[in-house]
């Protein structure tokens, strides 16, 4: 017996202790963090500052917007061992819709508005049937989506662009939240800052989410601490809360300079937070990552994997919906051209931020934090005036490098 | 008669078990050699052996072929001096033709190109030799597992074969076509070929074997003359004459009330749906019984569980389950959890883990409700459930958030065992437990199951090892073919009676 024990336990692999062992373990999700951080001090030098001047990164939020709205999805997509090649079809097809539906008949925003999410919720749950439960593969039935409602649109927009559209429904994508606060208190801190304008809310906004995230942050480390489990170094945990912080503060000052909160920026984070909150702490969510981790194993522990596959379809559809709204709203305009290529951007959000196409595995803040690193890379070499050529290069390179930095990650400690 | 081969002081270990021990097997030319054994006795790693699949230098021993020392390095080698091996598992690729099949790796043609009409007619020829009369462009998806292996003999004569080994060749095949299979190997034995027969039917055996060696925990036990009217019984107590240890725990059960009742339980193959594969079963399990479920590998035992688990396998599943008198519903994997029902599988990396996960996330994991209120999850309460069965199973892991891929298989097993105790079952199916576990490991496993029926469960304990069913069940039933075919007390159980109702049925 005593031989066994020892046998037994050699096999078992004790975690190192110590920093190093901790960020060799961690070194993913610090790696985005750090790609993101350097990547944005890089354009932020070569641009001569403009990449993080007010108007640009209000800008960049606003331009990635529709790009995270899907990466939500695609994760939770993603990560039940699936793929959804149609969302970009999707997206502008729903654009389109809501287009015909404004424009040619009239109908108020609200009503587009909930017709949209219907029928993309729709949409989605008509391909998630097939491959839930006729076990076709997603790829297949998806790229089968992503033709038919290219062609959908096109034959719904007659091959025209379709617009402009009610000033209520441009203010989801362009407008911005109201300032609530008196004009005064806001005007006597524009001397203090040395700024024309500063909207208070925003300040008030930001820096209330900073002190909600510490004080989040810091209540599960107390909590973690009480239960044994393993945490990162304090000396971690405070460096990678004060660059949050630093950063939520730098882009609150930059939005309160400017014009305040983007309505968008509310959904995105609104969304986000849910999604987040789905994956990492409710039974459902739970469910996706067994599915996709080992489906079978799911199945024979009574999960009803069928359902979820089709579940994280019909919300990706949602979602899709979601941002072709958001889009058009954007631009003012549906064109038969919207959303054309965009799932390539949103699937590779999605892996730079840590999934597995083999599914079990990724976070949606991984996913958010992936959608900004493409996101800034693609205007920060706008700004630099790299031709469109360069740039797919570049972002293909960047997407490998991602998936081969898990792969070494994952085969050298396992 | 010469011998055509002479296998001498064959040992071959892996890591932590000699798989052959000194073994010596002598094949007469132009016999049909029968070699049996029980699982796990070290036949098909021996066959192995001869073939190249372990080539030399990875074991100790000679071989000598047709006279000559031989040192095989492969497969490719072996083949070209005519031993042919076919296993349990066929090796056809079932989207290419019978022809495209049996010239795959020896096409028939010039500089890459095949010449079709040649392979066809060379087809038709070997196909008339095992009595087919597919057409050679036949696609092998579309013909029986029968007929696929008789392609694959004819494959075999294909490369001039003078050894045929056949490696439980009647394992998957229905009672007609393995009768036309043994008929076919006496037929090649009339135009010289040697085969050697590896088969658990000792009907068949004597059949058609002119020899039969027995192998037990990895060594020779006896070579014996088949045609001088050798009886069943000797080869069975040949196979199974091991001394017992004290390899389990003591108990100290007390079987109460029926608990679980299973009647006229019928299920139909999934995919060959004219096949019947659990036939008119019944059974019932008691509140703390351990009752063990014996049988060959692909006599049912699995299909016959999963089936009754929510219909988690099987087609046109008919019968009724009771527990304590009253008929439940199995129809889904959630009801049978509902009702009271566990099941772990006898694979526990691919179907009972997600073991990229950790030791908390597999152990909530078929009963979520149980750690959580509208849909959320209490992570601090699910760490503490984790905990709690971690200290009651004595799974050995530095912390619950270690990722059960990292654990040894005893830890893995205890971790799939906590996962269904979660649910609090009254009765749970426990599929092959100690497969691949260390003996060490395996003690404890008996000492939980014991624990379990002691609270009062009904344990269900399907096993191919029969010393474990003897050591731990209080009821064995033996199933055969599909069919629960015997029920013995453990006062009337042993090794000799198990295997002689499984033989003879």
């Amino acid at each position: 017996m005593a031989v066994v024990d020892d046998v037994d336990r050699a096999e078992e692999k004790v975690p190192a202790k110590g920093i190093a062992a901790y960020l060799a373990s961690h070194l993913r999700e610090y790696g985005l963090l750090l790609a993101l951080i350097v990547v944005m001090v890089f354009f932020q030098i070569v641009t001569d500052g403009t990449l993080l001047r007010a108007v640009n990164v209000t800008n960049l939020l606003l331009q990635n917007s529709y790009i995270v709205i899907m990466a939500l999805g695609m994760l939770i997509v993603i990560v039940s061992g699936n793929i959804d090649l149609s969302v970009g079809s999707v997206m502008g097809f729903i654009g389109a819709l809501a287009a015909v539906l404004m424009v040619h008949h009239g109908q108020s925003v609200l009503v587009t508005t909930l017709v949209c999410l219907g029928i993309g919720g729709l949409i989605g749950a008509a391909q998630g049937y097939w491959v839930a439960y006729w076990k076709i593969p997603s790829f297949i039935v998806t790229l089968a989506g992503m033709l038919v409602f290219r062609g959908l649109s096109l034959w719904l927009l007659e091959g025209q662009s379709v617009g402009p559209f009610p000033r209520e429904f441009q203010v989801i994508a362009n407008g911005f939240v109201p300032d609530i606060f008196p004009e005064g208190i806001g005007a006597a801190l524009t001397g203090l800052f040395d700024v024309r304008q500063v909207n208070l809310l925003t300040l008030a906004a930001g820096i209330a989410t900073t002190v909600a995230i510490v004080w989040l942050g810091m209540r599960q480390r107390s909590r973690n601490k009480v239960y044994g489990i393993e945490d990162e170094p304090f000396s971690f945990f405070v460096a990678r809360n004060a660059i949050i912080a630093a950063a939520l503060i730098f882009i609150t000052f930059k939005l309160a300079t400017f014009r305040g909160l983007p309505n968008v920026l509310i959904t995105m984070s609104v969304l986000t937070v849910i999604y987040a909150f789905i994956t990492s702490s409710t039974v459902i969510g739970r469910r996706i990552y067994a599915l996709g981790g080992n489906a079978k194993a799911a199945k024979l522990s009574g999960i009803k994997t069928e359902r979820l596959t089709f579940l994280a379809f019909t919300n990706m559809g949602v979602l899709a919906a979601a941002a072709g709204l958001v889009f058009a709203a954007r631009l003012n305009t549906a064109t038969p051209k919207a959303g054309f290529a965009l799932e390539l951007d949103v699937i590779a959000a999605v892996f730079i931020g840590g999934a597995s196409m083999s599914g079990g595995v990724g976070t949606i803040i991984g996913a958010v934090v992936g959608a900004f690193l493409m996101g800034v890379l693609n205007n920060g070499m706008s700004i630099m005036g790299i031709g469109i050529d360069y740039q797919q290069m570049i972002k293909g390179l960047v997407l490998l490098a991602a998936v081969i930095f898990d792969v070494y990650n994952k085969t050298k400690r396992g | 008669m010469d011998t055509i081969l002479e296998m001498r002081g064959i040992s071959k270990r892996f890591p932590g078990v000699k798989a052959l021990d000194n073994v010596t097997f002598k094949v007469r030319r132009g016999e049909i050699h029968a070699l049996v054994g029980e699982n796990g006795a070290g036949k098909s790693t021996l066959m192995k052996v001869l073939s190249g699949v372990y080539p030399h230098g990875e074991y100790e021993g000679e071989i000598v072929y047709e006279g000559e020392p031989v040192a095989f390095r492969d497969i490719t080698d072996s083949e070209r001096a005519g031993i042919i091996i076919i296993h349990q598992e066929l090796a056809l690729i079932p989207q290419l033709s019978i022809a495209e099949n049996i010239f795959l790796g020896n096409e028939r043609g010039r500089r890459g190109i095949i010449d079709w009409r040649e392979a066809n007619r060379r087809t038709e020829e070997l196909l008339a030799k095992v009595g087919l009369k597919e057409p050679p462009t036949t696609l092998v998806d579309t013909i029986g597992v029968g007929k696929q292996q008789l392609v694959e003999i004819a494959k075999a004569l294909s490369k001039d074969v003078k050894l045929l080994i056949l490696d439980e060749p009647t394992a998957a095949l229905q009672e007609t076509d393995s009768r036309k299979l043994l008929d076919l190997m006496l037929e090649l034995k009339s135009h010289g070929v040697t085969s050697i027969l590896i088969s658990h039917k000792l009907g068949e055996v004597r059949y058609v074997a002119d020899t039969v060696t027995v192998l037990r925990d990895g060594m020779t036990v006896s070579t014996r003359d088949a045609k001088a009217g050798l009886s069943e019984d000797i080869i069975v107590r040949d196979m199974v004459g091991r001394d017992m240890t004290h390899r389990f725990p003591e108990h100290n059960r007390l079987p109460a009330e029926v608990l679980l009742e299973v009647e006229d339980w019928s299920v139909w193959h999934p995919e060959h749906t004219d096949r019947k594969v659990i036939k008119d079963a019944s059974f019932t399990v008691r509140a703390g019984e351990v009752v063990g479920i014996a049988g060959l590998m692909g006599s049912g035992r699995t299909e016959l569980a999963m089936s009754i688990f929510g219909r988690a396998w099987g087609h046109r599943v008919s019968g009724t389950v009771k527990l304590r008198g009253k008929p439940i519903d199995v129809s889904t994997i959630p009801r049978a959890i509902e009702a009271g029902l566990s099941y772990v599988t006898e694979d526990r990396k691919s179907l009972g883990l997600v073991l990229d996960e950790t030791i908390r996330f597999n152990t909530t994991l078929a009963n979520l409700d149980g750690v959580s209120r509208r849909g959320v999850l209490k992570r601090n309460e699910e760490t503490r459930i984790a905990e709690r069965y971690r200290d009651a199973l004595a799974t050995r892991t530095p912390s619950v958030f270690q990722k059960t891929v990292n654990l040894s298989g005893g830890n893995q097993q205890k971790v799939v065992l906590a996962k269904w105790l979660f649910t609090a079952p009254d009765v749970l199916i426990l599929d092959e437990p100690t497969r691949g576990i260390d003996v060490g490991a395996k003690y404890e496993i008996y000492t939980i199951i014991n624990q379990l029926a002691e609270e009062g469960r009904g344990i269900v304990l399907i096993s191919s090892e029969m010393h474990e069913l003897l050591g731990m069940c209080d009821r064995i039933y033996v199933m055969s073919k599909g069919a629960l075919v015997g029920e013995l007390t453990a006062a009337e159980a042993s090794q000799e009676r198990i295997m002689s109702l499984i033989v003879s049925n």
